[in-house]
C-alpha cells in the first residue's frame, strides 16, 4: 500500500475544505488542525494492525475521493422521502452528502430549551454548548478515521437536552448519500448533548440510493450527564458499493441509561467502532447490533465497554446474519478498570451462516483489573439448524418459508427490543423481501397477529 | 384402496458409509384403522415414521410407499404435510423467536392453498384452534409463546396433539407420544387423539406401553425388530409385550431375523 498518494487526496481536501468560509471559531479550528495533522501522521490502517486484522481498508484508502457536494436532484428527495420517519418522529434533520438539506428537513414543536438543529448552523452562532464538547470525546489519537473526520468538522447535527427535557417520539438523523460520477466522500458529525435527567430518542440513519462509489465516515459523540437517558439507534442502509466507516463515542455519567440498536445491512464495507465509557458509577449501558450481511458484504463491528467506575451493569448482544460470500467481524472488548468493582457484565456474539461461503470472525476480549466483577460472554455460529427447518416443513410451511423463519426467528431477538417502529419494520420488510417471502408468511404482521391473540 | 401401503421399504442413514436402518418393512393400512407399533430402543419405529415424514436424513434404498395409491416417497416433506400426513414427534423441536400461534397459522394456510381453499385470517384461525386448545386443556398464553421453547416434555407431546387436531391429518403418526407424560396427561393427550379417529383416516402409534392403547384401540398392533415389522396382532399382542417384554418375540421369530 501506497500510505504516501493515499493521504494526498484527503489532505488536499483539507486545503480545499479550509477555504470556505463561515462557520469556524478558532477553538475548532485547532481541532481541526490537530485531526488532520493526526491522521497525516498516521495514515489509513493496514491488516497487521490488530485492531484491522480482520478488515481491510485497502480499497478506501486507493480511491481518491473528493468532497462531497449538495445535492439537489430527485434522487436525494427520494431517498429522504422512502426513509423518513413522517409523524413518527418528534423532528427529523436531513442531510444530502453532509451537508444540511432544511427544504427536505422537518422542524417540530420540541420540549422548552430542546435544540435539534445542523450542526453547521450551531457553529454559526458559536452555541456555547459546543466547545466544551465537540471533538472532545472520540479518540483522534488510535483511530486515523477519527482524526480524518475531525479535519473535516463543518456539518452535521447538533442535538441539546437542557436538564430534565424529555422528547417523547424520536429525534431522526436522515443522512443521505447520492453517488456522482467520481467517488466522494462526507464526514459527518453528531453531538449529542443531555443534560441531567434529560431523556430522548435519537435515531441516525444512513442511506444511500442509486449506483456508484462513496464514503461515509461518521463520527457520533454522546454525552449524557448524571441521570440522562438515551435510546439510540442506527439504521445502515448505504448502497451496495458504499463504503461506511463510523465511531460513536459515548460518555456516561452516573446514573444515567443508554441503549444502542445498530442495524446494518448496506454497504460493501462496513466498520463501526462503538465506544461507551461508564464514566459514574451507577451507569447502565445496553448494546446490541443485528447484522444482516449478503453477496460479497464486509461488516465489522469493534465495541468497547469501557467500565471506569463501580457498580455498572452492561449488556451486550450482537447477531450477525451472513449470506452468499459476506464476512462478519465482531471484536467485543470489554474492559473493567480497577476501580469499577461490582461491574456486572454480559456479551454474546451470534451468528447464522446461510451459506458455506460465508465468514465470521468473533473475538470477545475481557480486560478486567478489579476483582469483585461478575463478566460473562459467549458466541456461537452456525448454519441453520435443519431439525428445525424438517419441524417446520412437516407442518406444511415451504423449505424456503421455514429457512426464512428460522432467519427472521434469529433476527427478531435484536429487532423485537428495538422501540422505534419505522427501523423495525424497515427491517422486517427488508428480511421479507430479500427471501422472496410467500405472503402467508409476512413476517411484518407478526406483531400485530401475536396482539391479536393476546386479546383473546 | 388402502391408505398407506408400504412395501420391502429398506433406508439407510444417508451419509457415507451410513448404517442400514429399515430392512424390508411391510405395511398395509386402511382408512378407518389404527395400527400400533411396538419394540425395543433401537429398533428402527421412529425411522420409519421419520421416513414417512419425509426426512431427508435418511436414504431409502428399496421398496416402495404408496399413499392414497401415490407415489409418497418423491413427495417433499412439506407436500406430504399438505396431503394429509402428519407427525407427532418423538422429541419435538423448540423453536426460539417463532409463536406458536403464527407458525400454526401459517401451517394451516399452507394445507388450505394446496387444496384450493381461501387462506384463513386471524379471527377464523383463532375460532378454529379456540376448540382443539380447550380439547387439550391448553392455557390461552400458550399461542403467544414461542414453538415448544422452555416447555416441560409433557407441555410439548401435548403441544404436538394440539397441532394435529388443528391439522387434522388423513395420516398420522404418532411417535412415542404418551413416554414422559404422567397419568392425567396421557389421558388428555390420548383422548385428544383418539377423539380424531375417522372413518376417512388412520392412525399409527408407535408406543412402549399398552396403557395409551386403551384410550386409542388398535385394530392391528405389529412388533418391529432389528427394521423390520416381524409380528403382527390383535390389542392382545400389545398387553403380552406390556407385561413380558420381547423376549419371546424374538425366540418365536428368531430364525427370520
Ligand atoms: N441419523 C442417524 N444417524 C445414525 N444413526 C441413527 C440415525 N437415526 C437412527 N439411528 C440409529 O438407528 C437405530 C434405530 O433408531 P430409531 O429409529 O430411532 O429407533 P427407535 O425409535 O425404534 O428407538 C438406532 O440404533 C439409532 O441409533
Ligand atoms: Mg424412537
Amino acid at each position: 500500500m501506497t500510505q504516501v498518494a493515499d493521504k494526498t487526496t484527503h489532505l488536499s481536501n483539507f486545503t480545499q475544505f479550509r477555504e470556505v468560509p463561515g462557520g469556524s471559531p478558532s477553538w475548532l479550528e485547532a481541532r481541526r488542525k490537530a485531526g488532520i495533522d493526526r491522521f497525516d501522521f498516521i495514515g489509513f490502517p493496514t491488516t497487521r494492525e490488530e485492531e484491522w486484522r480482520h478488515t481491510n481498508v485497502a480499497p478506501i484508502a486507493k480511491t481518491a475521493f473528493k468532497l462531497a457536494s449538495r445535492d439537489s436532484a430527485a434522487l436525494a428527495s427520494e431517498t429522504a422521502a422512502r426513509f423518513g420517519f413522517g409523524n413518527d418522529a418528534a423532528v427529523e434533520l436531513v442531510f444530502v452528502n453532509g451537508h444540511y438539506a432544511p427544504h427536505l428537513s422537518r422542524p417540530a414543536k420540541l420540549p422548552r430549551g430542546v435544540r435539534a438543529i445542523s450542526l453547521a448552523d450551531a457553529l454559526e452562532s458559536d452555541d456555547a454548548a459546543l466547545e466544551p464538547h465537540l471533538a472532545r470525546y472520540a479518540d483522534v489519537v488510535k483511530n486515523p478515521f477519527v482524526a480524518l473526520n475531525a479535519g473535516f468538522i463543518r456539518d452535521g447535527a447538533f442535538v441539546h437536552l437542557p436538564r430534565g427535557a424529555t422528547v417523547e417520539k424520536p429525534i431522526h438523523l436522515l443522512f443521505v448519500s447520492t453517488p456522482s460520477r467520481e467517488p466522494a466522500v462526507a464526514h459527518p458529525r453528531v453531538l449529542v448533548v443531555a443534560e441531567e435527567g434529560a431523556q430522548a430518542t435519537v435515531v441516525e440513519s444512513y442511506v444511500g440510493g442509486g449506483k456508484g462509489v462513496y464514503f461515509t465516515n461518521a463520527v457520533t459523540e454522546i454525552v449524557a450527564a448524571p441521570g440522562a437517558r438515551i435510546d439510540h439507534c442506527k439504521l445502515q442502509q448505504e448502497n451496495l458499493e458504499a463504503f461506511h466507516v463510523a465511531t460513536m463515542q459515548v460518555q456516561l455519567g452516573r446514573d444515567s441509561h443508554f441503549v444502542s440498536h445498530s442495524a446494518s445491512i448496506g454497504s460493501r464495507l462496513t466498520r463501526n467502532d462503538l465506544n461507551v465509557v461508564m464514566a459514574g458509577e451507577h451507569a447502565d449501558a445496553t448494546v446490541n447490533g443485528l447484522v444482516l450481511a449478503t453477496g460479497e458484504q464486509h461488516i465489522d463491528n469493534h465495541t468497547l465497554l469501557d467500565h471506569a467506575q463501580p457498580n455498572c451493569p452492561s449488556h451486550e448482544l450482537y447477531k450477525h446474519v451472513l449470506g452468499a460470500k459476506s464476512v462478519g467481524v465482531f471484536k467485543g472488548r470489554i474492559l473493567v478498570r480497577q476501580a469499577a468493582q461490582k461491574t456486572d457484565s454480559k456479551q454474546t456474539s451470534k451468528a447464522l451462516l446461510l451459506s458455506d461461503d460465508a465468514t465470521m470472525h468473533s473475538m470477545p476480549a475481557l480486560e478486567i483489573y478489579a476483582d469483585d466483577v461478575k463478566c460473562t460472554h459467549g458466541s456461537s455460529l452456525g448454519p441453520v439448524d435443519e431439525e428445525q427447518v424438517f419441524y417446520l416443513r412437516t407442518r406444511g410451511v415451504g423449505l424456503e418459508a421455514a429457512r426464512h423463519l428460522m432467519t427472521y426467528a434469529f433476527a427478531a431477538d435484536i429487532t423485537r427490543r428495538i422501540r422505534v417502529e419505522p427501523v423495525r419494520r424497515r427491517l422486517e420488510e427488508y428480511m421479507a423481501a430479500q427471501h422472496g417471502l410467500p405472503i402467508d408468511l409476512r413476517i411484518t404482521d407478526l406483531g400485530a397477529h401475536d396482539e391479536a391473540v393476546r386479546q383473546l | 384402496m388402502a391408505l398407506l401401503e408400504i412395501k420391502n421399504l429398506h433406508a439407510r442413514v444417508a451419509a457415507p458409509g451410513g448404517r442400514d436402518i429399515l430392512k424390508g418393512v411391510n405395511l398395509t393400512i386402511n382408512a378407518g384403522e389404527v395400527h400400533a407399533i411396538m419394540g425395543k430402543n433401537g429398533s428402527g419405529k421412529s425411522t420409519l415414521a421419520q421416513v414417512l415424514a419425509g426426512r431427508e436424513a435418511y436414504e431409502v434404498t428399496e421398496g416402495e410407499v404408496l399413499y392414497k395409491g401415490q407415489n409418497l416417497l418423491e413427495l417433499s416433506a412439506e407436500e406430504r404435510a399438505r396431503e394429509g400426513v402428519f407427525l407427532a414427534f418423538q422429541y419435538p423441536v423448540e423453536i426460539p423467536g417463532v409463536s406458536t400461534s403464527y407458525f400454526l397459522k401459517a401451517a394451516v394456510n399452507a394445507v388450505r392453498k394446496h387444496r384450493g381453499e381461501k387462506e384463513l385470517d386471524a379471527a377464523a384461525f383463532l375460532k378454529l384452534v379456540k376448540d382443539k386448545m380447550k380439547l387439550l386443556k391448553m392455557e390461552p398464553s400458550f399461542m403467544n409463546r414461542a414453538i415448544n421453547e422452555g416447555f416441560s416434555g409433557g407441555e410439548k407431546k401435548r403441544n404436538e396433539i394440539f397441532q394435529m387436531a388443528v391439522m387434522n391429518p388423513a395420516l398420522a403418526l404418532m411417535d412415542e407420544t404418551d413416554s414422559g407424560l404422567d397419568v392425567d396427561a396421557l389421558k388428555t393427550v390420548a383422548e385428544g387423539a383418539a377423539s380424531l379417529r375417522r372413518p376417512d383416516n388412520a392412525i399409527l402409534v408407535v408406543t412402549h406401553y399398552e396403557r395409551l392403547l386403551q384410550y386409542i384401540v388398535p385394530d392391528v398392533v405389529h412388533v418391529m425388530m432389528n427394521g423390520r415389522l416381524v409380528m403382527n396382532g390383535g390389542k392382545d399382542l400389545a398387553i403380552k409385550v406390556d407385561t413380558q417384554g420381547y423376549d419371546w418375540v424374538e425366540k418365536e421369530v428368531g430364525q427370520l431375523v
